[in-house]
């Protein structure tokens, strides 16, 4: 589940933002659907054993994995809910990039990917059971398996909701196209089929939306303009500046839209939930385990932070020029639809951009970009799920010695059932709201304190089996506490929003919530398992340890060649990127 | 051998560039009045796809030879 602060379950298409196509458009789609579905035709020829089906024969080079690995997370929900927060917070949105997801993923991809990578493991639950034991494996496997299904349903959800919403097509006909079309490609090619496909993805966002973006810039007068109109905005907000900086408002939690201060935006965001995502979170892992060979694996994640860290350009920047066009030209102006709190509608930044600036032609192009990162965020979802399903729970506790045959069948009738399932999810969320928020809170409760057990599974080889599935529960337990402790100001007290233990602390914004529960959650998880471990006696000799713990690895030597093929120089460079970034836009 | 996703990429982007530009050229030019500034995105944007998707072809088709 990735890190997105707002496009919510319930918000998808509200708005009345409708998109006229054309047959041109529709040409352009059907294009698309071929393609992806000829790929997928093409690959089954080479998926001759369950490696390949689950792990892409661990055989891609770096760039398709680090474009694979950023494709699984652009879904359409974060291309949708950034353009969102674009608009209700402005510039500081990058912190979900610059500092919410560059930081980690150097550190997966410099620290972390050698164990996942030299290991051998096939997952990482797989990892966890390696390290620690069985049982910790399997609750991460069971939380995680339970977790994609469900995001895959939200994705198709969202989907079909949206397209409903903006063209008017049936809603059943939606859900039902869009797991047929995931389900052929998955199907017939595995992981390489999702993989390749995330490739086509992320290039179709990125031409699809940069006309977006550079027609917009010129219609609001430039960068200045945007500048200008954004300021103007901000002030009528009672925050003047804040739309167009992303640090100087955060000394405090009140001057800023976000409602964070910058040490809860650090430790919580930037170290806690980041960390846990990019370097746990075996949807974006899987793509960086199918490289063909350590030094591949390791600079998946940093070639992977190069796009990412330029993308608040392409995701964010429509969401600001959207508010600051409304702001010039209100609702005339970009054709924003107001909510029911009186503020504009942001969950339908992305439908009115298109809606105002792509003629028939283009707007096939950006609404194929929309329905692929859609897609792919399923398929990421179902790629997981199969391979978690089959690996960590069918092969363990239902056949341990299946043949290699009976494993790709396996994996197949899984993705038929995973897609079952998340269109079932999908039906669930159409329904009833409250139950996907409430399984959306139980997810964030369990993935918080996450990181504590892989950062102490890696780096002390003292932790032992029982620290870590103890350590988990209680962190998953202090998070839940902490949860029902707190409080939303303006929010009334309740399970989905918090403070049904009483209200003993209330926060800005319920990001604010959510960042100090993740920290709280991972302090108790790290503390827990530091004591249990030091309690009970270790379950793992040196021996089994080696290639699992830092102290016992040999340390895996840089390739030679230029510093872009070596993984510390790249690393550091992208890190010295990300720097420059939060600087210039201060 | 695995399939080259370059190869696919690159005929996919070629297409979608040429459907872009015959589109480009038949279309009414009031459309682009009322979206895109007056500018004919879809002539621009399809040599983009076009190139785009050629420069993957020739990539592909480097690595092969």
């Amino acid at each position: 589940m990735s890190l997105n602060p707002i496009f919510a379950v319930t918000a998808a298409g509200a708005g009345q933002v409708i998109l006229n196509l054309a047959t041109v458009d529709y040409v352009i789609l059907a294009s698309y659907f071929i393609f992806v579905i000829a790929i997928g035709w093409v690959i089954r020829r080479s998926m001759k054993t369950s490696s390949d089906f689950f792990e892409s024969g661990r055989s891609l080079p770096a760039w398709i994995c680090a474009l694979g690995f950023i494709g699984a997370n652009l879904g359409a929900q974060e291309v949708m809910g950034m353009a969102a927060s674009g608009a209700k917070y402005g510039i500081a949105t990058s912190h979900f990039y610059w500092v919410g997801a560059i930081p980690a993923m150097v550190f997966v991809g410099l620290f972390m990917m050698p164990f996942y990578y030299g290991s051998k493991a096939r997952s990482v639950p797989e990892y966890l059971k390696l390290r620690f034991d069985e049982k910790t494996r399997t609750f991460n496997a069971l939380s995680f398996a339970v977790m994609t299904v469900f995001s895959s349903g939200i994705s198709m959800f969202a989907l079909a909701k949206l397209l409903n919403a903006i063209l008017g097509w049936n809603f059943d006909a939606c859900i039902i196209f869009s797991s047929l079309i995931v389900l052929i490609y998955i199907y017939s090619g595995g992981l390489t089929s999702a993989i390749y496909n995330e490739v086509l993805q992320f290039f179709l966002i990125v031409l699809g939306f940069l006309p977006l973006v550079i027609l917009g810039l010129q219609d609001i007068g430039g960068w200045s303009g945007l500048m200008h109109n954004l300021d103007a905005y901000s002030a009528t907000k009672g925050m003047p500046g804040a739309w167009s900086h992303s640090w100087q408002y955060m000394a405090d939690a009140k001057a800023n839209p976000i409602g964070i201060e910058w040490f809860g935006l650090v430790a919580g965001l930037g170290f806690v939930l980041s960390f846990g995502y990019w370097c746990t979170d075996f949807l974006v892992i899987q793509r960086a385990m199918a490289a063909k060979d350590m030094n591949a694996a390791r600079r998946t994640p940093l070639i992977a932070a190069v796009p990412k860290m330029m993308f608040p350009a392409l995701v964010i920047l429509p969401g600001m020029l959207a508010i600051a066009l409304y702001h010039k030209g209100g609702t005339a102006g970009i054709g924003l639809p107001v909510g029911a709190d009186g503020n504009p509608d942001y969950n339908m930044v992305v439908p009115a951009m298109l809606a105002k600036y792509f003629p028939n032609g283009m707007l096939g192009i950006g609404l194929t970009a929309l329905m692929a990162s859609f897609m792919s965020g399923m398929a990421g979802n179902v790629t997981a799920f199969n391979t978690v399903w089959t690996y960590d729970l069918y092969q363990r506790w239902i056949n341990p010695d299946p043949t290699d045959a009976h494993l790709i069948r396996v994996g197949r009738v899984t993705t038929v059932v995973g897609l079952i399932i998340s269109a079932c999810c999908a039906y669930a969320a159409a329904k009833f709201n409250n139950i996907m928020d409430m399984l959306q809170l139980v997810f964030g409760f369990v993935n918080a304190p996450l990181f504590a057990i892989f950062l102490l599974g890696m780096f002390w080889k003292r932790a032992t089996g029982h620290g870590a599935f103890f350590g988990l529960l209680l962190g998953t337990l202090l998070a839940a506490i902490f949860q029902g402790c707190t409080l939303p100001v303006g929010e009334t007290a309740g399970l989905l929003k918090g403070g049904w233990l009483g209200v003993h602390h209330t926060f800005v914004s319920s990001m604010a919530q959510n960042f100090w529960l993740a920290i709280f959650a991972f302090s108790g998880c790290f503390l827990g398992t530091l004591f249990i471990s030091l309690a009970t006696a270790p379950n793992r000799t040196d021996d089994q340890l080696r290639g699992l713990v830092y102290s016992l690895t040999e340390k895996h030597k840089d390739a030679h060649g230029p510093w872009y093929v070596r993984p510390f120089p790249l690393g550091i460079t992208v890190l010295g990127a990300t720097l420059v970034l939060n600087i210039i836009f201060w | 051998m695995q399939l080259d996703i370059r190869l696919p990429m690159g005929l996919l982007f070629l297409l979608l560039g040429a459907i872009l530009l015959v589109y480009g050229f038949a279309s009414n030019p009031a459309i682009y009045a009322a979206h895109s500034l007056g500018q004919n995105v879809n002539l621009t944007w399809g040599v983009v796809f076009a190139l785009f998707g050629a420069f993957m072809l020739w990539l592909a088709r480097k690595k092969k030879t």
